[in-house]
């Protein structure tokens, strides 16, 4: 397990992970499993019918952490998985996903996932979703993520994906239907460079009355890279939902943001806001004045952007 | 020492010539505070920038401890010791309070004791705000004052504040013109203060009126105050009038 520097490198990129995690983990190598643990509380199973595992948290589990990174270290890998996560009632835990792929060759390497969340009534879940591409090669690295998450009555979901270099392609579908005083919120943070494409189409369902949905999109387009962004907010009762995308453009990079909100009833309160612009002269010129060079300047408006 | 030499700023508008700064000669020695002040449009601020390198002047030298800055970019300017306070200050999103203040001071490692004192100086409590983004959740008032913080954190030689006072409340004003008054008697900067308050006016070693590009009066703050009234009520006619009535 964590063999060679890449593994370590990738782990550590995508899941923090700097050694052996504490608690229940599933690392995915190669299309191989690479390392497993259940723990009390959290069962780690791999599906019979088709690639992928099942994560069952027991109801009433707090405090503990879940880390299921997949690395992808040789070319021409292609792999379709399932995940299904089975998040008990009164949970509050943490999921760390992410994938890294490292292609030094001229194939392409390519993970599509499906992630599907049926998270228990007032159970708390903070998912993390990082992904990584590193390596010379010719060869596209390729990821396309499907997450579905069921919000049973109370619960919450906060899920956070970051996109920062090296992924050529990506297509990121989320869908996320909440019950009834249920919330979820939406961190999105994405930059492209080069020619690298990235669509992002996203629906949040907030059929329960009280129900909260909160979509908050940072994006960088550099370069030739080109991007698409499709949040959906759908409110069929009572409930409040708010999309809201950023993104800044540079180079010959193009960018759509296509937000749309829905109300099937009167009682959904239902905001968006998108802008696209490049970035502003006066924060160049501010950092500046404290000594900070142009590039400099730009370097870190964009990381505090995507902080 | 600041020295500006024969420093003009002119702009082709229709087809002509428009001067916004006319051969501004000016010295100002180290540790002084100097009050620019004068009727909006008049080239108080354009005057500031030139010196920031924010405006390149069309003519004239800038010297900064003898060395010619004229040529200078922002950046090196900077490096040089030259700071200043934005009038309206630009918002970042995504960059906290705290990464600013870190950013002017230079220093990496710079502790929230040191941010601590920096916006107390400036009326901010920095529990309140040191992880606060530099966004549009902050006010008007609130985001001037954390760039006035910066400004004290970056600790430069030469200190530029445009207008420091506009969109701040009457309580974090007291706050504030203590602070230039703190600044000004440690004797460790030079500062130059665009504004147009009575109160930081008279905190000057001199007041500078300028207008219609040029330096139009030169002196301490207790034979120009009166000027400027004057000129105030003798410039308009209603007022004038008004004047005559009371």
């Amino acid at each position: 397990m964590m063999d060679t520097a890449i593994d370590r490198e990738l782990l550590e990129k995508i899941a923090d992970m700097l050694g052996k995690p504490v608690g229940a983990f599933n690392i995915r190598k190669d299309s191989g499993c690479d390392g497993r643990q259940s723990t009390e509380h959290i069962q780690i199973t791999s599906k019979e019918d088709k690639p992928g595992i099942d994560i069952r948290i027991q109801p009433g589990t707090t405090g503990e952490t879940c880390h299921i990174p997949v690395i992808i270290t040789k070319p021409g890998i292609r792999e379709m998985v399932y995940n299904d996560f089975y998040i008990g009632e009164n949970c509050d835990v943490d999921i760390v996903a992410g994938c890294g792929i490292h292609n030094c060759g001229e194939q392409e390497s390519r993970h599509d996932g499906v992630h599907t969340f049926y998270v228990g009534k007032n159970a708390r879940v903070r998912y993390t979703e990082k992904h990584y591409g590193s390596g010379d090669g010719t060869g596209g690295r390729i990821m396309n993520p499907e997450t579905v998450v069921y919000l049973e009555e109370g619960a919450s979901i906060q899920m956070e994906t970051v996109q920062i270099r090296g992924i050529d392609s990506t297509k990121r579908s989320t869908k996320i239907i909440c019950g009834k005083g249920a919330e979820a919120v939406v961190t999105e943070r994405l930059l492209t460079h080069g020619d690298q494409v990235a669509e992002s189409d996203m629906e949040i369902v907030l059929d329960g009355e009280d129900s909260k949905g909160r979509v908050i999109s940072r994006s960088v387009a550099q370069d030739h890279s080109s991007q698409v962004f499709y949040p959906r907010m759908v409110g069929n009762a009572q409930c409040f939902g708010h999309v809201q995308c950023d993104s800044i453009i540079m180079g010959d990079a193009k960018i759509k943001s296509i937000p749309a909100i829905t109300a099937n009833c009167t009682e959904a309160q239902l905001v968006h806001e998108a802008a696209i612009g490049k970035i502003a002269g006066d924060q160049l010129l501010k950092l500046e004045t404290l000594g900070l060079t142009e590039e400099e300047a730009e370097d870190c408006i964009l990381k505090g952007f995507l902080a | 020492m600041l020295e500006l030499k024969h420093l003009s700023y002119t702009v082709h508008e229709d087809g002509g010539e428009l001067g916004i700064l006319n051969d501004i000669s000016l010295t100002i020695g180290d540790g002084q505070l100097v009050v620019f002040t004068g009727p909006n449009g008049g080239g108080k601020t354009t005057l500031a920038k030139s010196i920031m390198g924010l405006v390149t002047p069309t003519e004239g030298r800038i010297l900064w401890d003898g060395q010619d800055i004229t040529g200078l970019g922002i950046t090196e300017r900077a490096r040089l010791g030259i700071s200043y306070g934005f009038q309206q200050p630009p918002r970042f999103k995504g960059l906290t309070v705290r990464t600013l203040l870190t950013l002017a001071s230079g220093n990496q490692l710079l502790s929230k004791d040191r941010c601590c004192q920096y916006l107390t100086r400036v009326g901010l409590c920095a529990n309140d705000y040191l992880d606060r983004e530099v966004d549009a959740s902050l006010s008007g008032g609130e985001v001037k004052r954390i760039e006035i913080a910066s400004i004290l954190a970056r600790q430069g030689k030469l200190m530029i504040f445009d207008e420091p006072e506009a969109g701040i409340d009457l309580w974090s004003f007291a706050r504030l013109t203590e602070t230039f008054e703190q600044l000004h008697a440690s004797g460790d900067a030079t500062m130059i203060i665009i504004s147009h308050q009575e109160r930081i006016i008279s905190l000057a070693d001199e007041v500078i009126v300028v207008g219609e590009g040029s330096l139009r009066h030169r002196g301490s703050p207790e034979d120009i105050l009166p000027q400027i009234l004057a000129d105030t009520l003798g410039g308009c006619p209603v007022l004038r009038k008004e004047a005559a009535v009371l």
